[in-house]
């Protein structure tokens, strides 16, 4: 039976992104597109030119980096959903650090920028954190509430302390050419954050499923009581996992910052860290899922713009295909489990329902 | 003492959108279903009810919008959680997603990006206009009267004193007991998010219909969330969450007054607006420790 359940989630989930498209069917109507022709410009068109296919990449790099930090989180049963406020906080420190390491070669100013970075976005996971195992205050209140808050010291630095000092613009100053993240192919905008997006993801695969540390990180979502009578120290895994998660989404503002715009603007991040709550779901909290959804997302979003420029179909478009496909994916996934557990009766409860045990 | 009736005016202003959003949410959450949609759906209630306004002409057609579009949002809600048994957290951050995102691919369907678009806002109401400075408090909006003077009475009533009400607290401490007593869970459940839902919407309408008149992006800026954090700090109590909402509000009316004083004019604004949910994070800090959730929380009901 337990072989069949699992065979049957990839197929659950393309059923998932093809109900998704039913239902956005509607929306395109309404915008006067023939639905087809916006799936083809959705999916298809992007792969069909060297230009595309990379930008496809370089849209899939912070919500590959955004989607294994949630989904790391996820998988030991706390819900992170701050990975939006922790990338802008990854954002913020590379902007910092980017503009004062120009003395350095980039053998040093990129490292440092980068640990720095990750460091941010776990500092502001470690507060919510703290509070829900010290006090059992929930986590997704906390790092719900944060993410605004993370707006909000962007906008005051770059209304105030690091405008831009010679437009005027609400921008930083541009960092270094040192802390520039390098091209991976020339007159391109890909950029080793891409490389360390898979990286990351390859090292969380490992840790997830090789380690002790991932068995406890497991244990702990699957469920918190069980895996406290195992003599699992479960406060200090979900402190774990929380640090690890938002150091990861850190590093999505890392990215965004010294591989794209080369400073601080305050529409750095789309809403990444929302999308990377979508691409941990599709990809079934499993890092190789995740890189496969992470992959997809960037296609519809290199998509949406295509679609917005050709057939005039607003590229918001793409918010209401990811939120339509997050409901579509956890309806169906669910289903998934109901019929897992109803067929092996005396299994432990589905992973990660037992959020605040 | 004009600081003082402005600021208090201010707070009750303010606090509008929250109250119907924390009423919205303790509904939801006493039945047993945390909505993380209510960011959404507030905010597709502030859209869907400007536009409406803006194309009839008529505030009160956008109010009975945002109405429908919040109800509609709970059902959503309601099929996801209750029918279909799904994770509450991704469901209501999906519909918080897809509402957010389907309110501004329609705003640019209709307004194309153009000029901001403008209402004539709803009137305020001021029957103690005769009291001179003390009158401006009372100086407000028909749906702020109706919130304090009508809503949360009514909705305090419903849930701790009607039969409807105990079978909603039943469903979300207890939906076995509730079944085996011939309650119908997944109706109650259904009917809890979708008043909860249309009150959530009635709040973000509140802010384009009201309070601005107009439709701008962001403009729900995590209010939603506060809503959730209220909930928490009231202890699913709808007396204790409008407090909540109340302190919340003299905050943020605060922070806004102290931004044109020039001792605070060299900090960026942003610092002060952020104060507010610094405060309501340290309040649940300090009082929502070990807080006894409804027993059925985030569980879906499956009848074995």
């Amino acid at each position: 039976m337990r072989r069949i359940t699992v065979r049957s989630t990839p197929v659950l989930v393309i059923l998932a992104v093809l109900l998704t498209f039913l239902i956005t069917a509607g929306p395109i109507i309404l915008a006067g597109a023939n639905p087809i022709a916006a799936y083809a410009a959705y999916l298809v068109v992007p792969l069909t030119s060297q230009f595309t296919l990379l930008e496809v990449l370089v849209s899939a790099t912070p919500i590959l980096l955004t989607g294994a930090a949630v989904a790391i989180a996820f998988r030991a049963g706390y819900w992170n959903i701050g990975a939006e406020g922790q990338l802008l906080l990854g954002a913020i420190a590379a902007a910092g650090i980017g503009t004062m390491v120009g003395d350095l070669p980039p053998v040093l100013a990129l490292p440092v920028m980068v640990v720095g970075g990750a460091l941010a976005g776990a500092a502001w996971a470690l507060v919510p954190a703290l509070l829900r195992v010290r006090f059992g205050i929930d986590e997704v209140v906390t790092t719900l509430l944060l993410n605004p808050v993370a707006l909000l010291l962007v906008n005051g630095l770059l209304h105030g302390p690091w405008r831009d000092p010679e437009t005027g613009f609400p921008e930083s100053a541009r960092i270094a050419a040192s802390a520039e993240f390098p091209t991976l192919i020339e007159r391109s905008r890909l950029h080793i954050g891409f490389l360390i997006a898979i990286a990351v993801i390859g090292v969380a695969w490992y840790v997830l499923v090789r380690t002790p540390t991932g068995l406890r990180l497991r244990a702990a979502g699957l469920s918190p009581h069980g895996a406290r009578f195992a003599g699992i120290n479960v406060s200090r895994t979900l402190l774990g996992a929380a640090l690890m998660s938002g150091a990861i989404a850190g590093l999505a503002g890392v990215g965004e910052v010294a591989g794209i715009q080369n400073r601080l603007t305050s529409g750095i991040s789309p809403g990444y860290g929302y999308t990377g709550i979508v691409v941990a779901t599709l990809g079934t909290l499993t890092m190789p899922g995740v890189a496969l959804a992470g992959l997809f997302l960037g296609d519809l979003t290199v998509g949406a713009s295509s679609a917005a420029r050709s057939l005039g179909i607003p590229s918001q478009l793409g918010a209401v295909v990811q939120g339509v496909l997050l409901l579509t994916t956890i309806a169906l996934l669910t289903q998934r489990r109901y019929r897992a557990r109803a067929a092996a009766p005396p299994a432990a409860p589905p992973a990660a329902e037992v959020a605040s045990g | 003492m004009i600081f003082f009736v402005d600021l208090i005016a201010a707070t009750l202003r303010n606090a509008t959108p929250l109250v119907y959003g924390t009423v919205g949410e303790t509904y939801s959450e006493r039945s047993g279903v945390l909505n993380l949609g209510i960011e959404g759906t507030m905010y597709a209630g502030a859209f869907a009810g400007f536009a409406a306004a803006w194309a009839t002409g008529s505030p009160l057609v956008g109010l009975a919008t945002a109405i429908v579009v919040g109800l509609a949002a709970g059902a959503i809600m309601a099929l996801l959680t209750v029918t279909l048994g799904a994770n509450q957290h991704v469901s209501g951050i999906g519909l918080t997603i897809g509402l957010i995102g389907l309110s501004e691919f329609v705003n640019r369907l209709i307004f194309q990006g153009g000029d901001l678009q403008r209402i004539e806002p709803m009137s305020t109401l001021n029957p103690f206009g005769g009291l001179g400075e003390i009158g401006a408090l009372f100086d407000q909006y028909a749906l702020t009267w109706i919130a304090f003077l009508l809503v949360v009475p009514v909705a305090w009533w419903i849930l701790q004193r009607s039969s409807f009400g105990l079978e909603i607290r039943a469903v979300g401490e207890n939906p076995e007991a509730a079944d085996a007593a011939g309650v119908n869970v997944t109706r109650t459940r259904y009917l809890a998010l979708m008043i909860g839902g249309s009150l959530m919407a009635v709040g973000g309408a509140f802010i384009t219909l009201a309070l601005l008149g107009s439709f701008t992006l962001d403009i729900i800026a995590g209010r939603g969330w506060v809503c959730v954090a209220l909930v928490i700090f009231g202890r699913w109590r709808i007396g204790r969450g409008v407090i909540g909402a109340l302190l919340f509000s003299l905050i943020f009316s605060l922070q806004f007054r102290l931004r044109i004083l020039p001792e605070f004019s060299a900090l960026p604004f942003e610092l002060l607006l952020a104060l507010p949910y610094l405060v309501v994070i340290a309040a649940l800090a300090l009082s929502g420790r070990n807080v006894a959730y409804p027993g059925a929380y985030l569980k879906p009901y499956r009848r074995s």
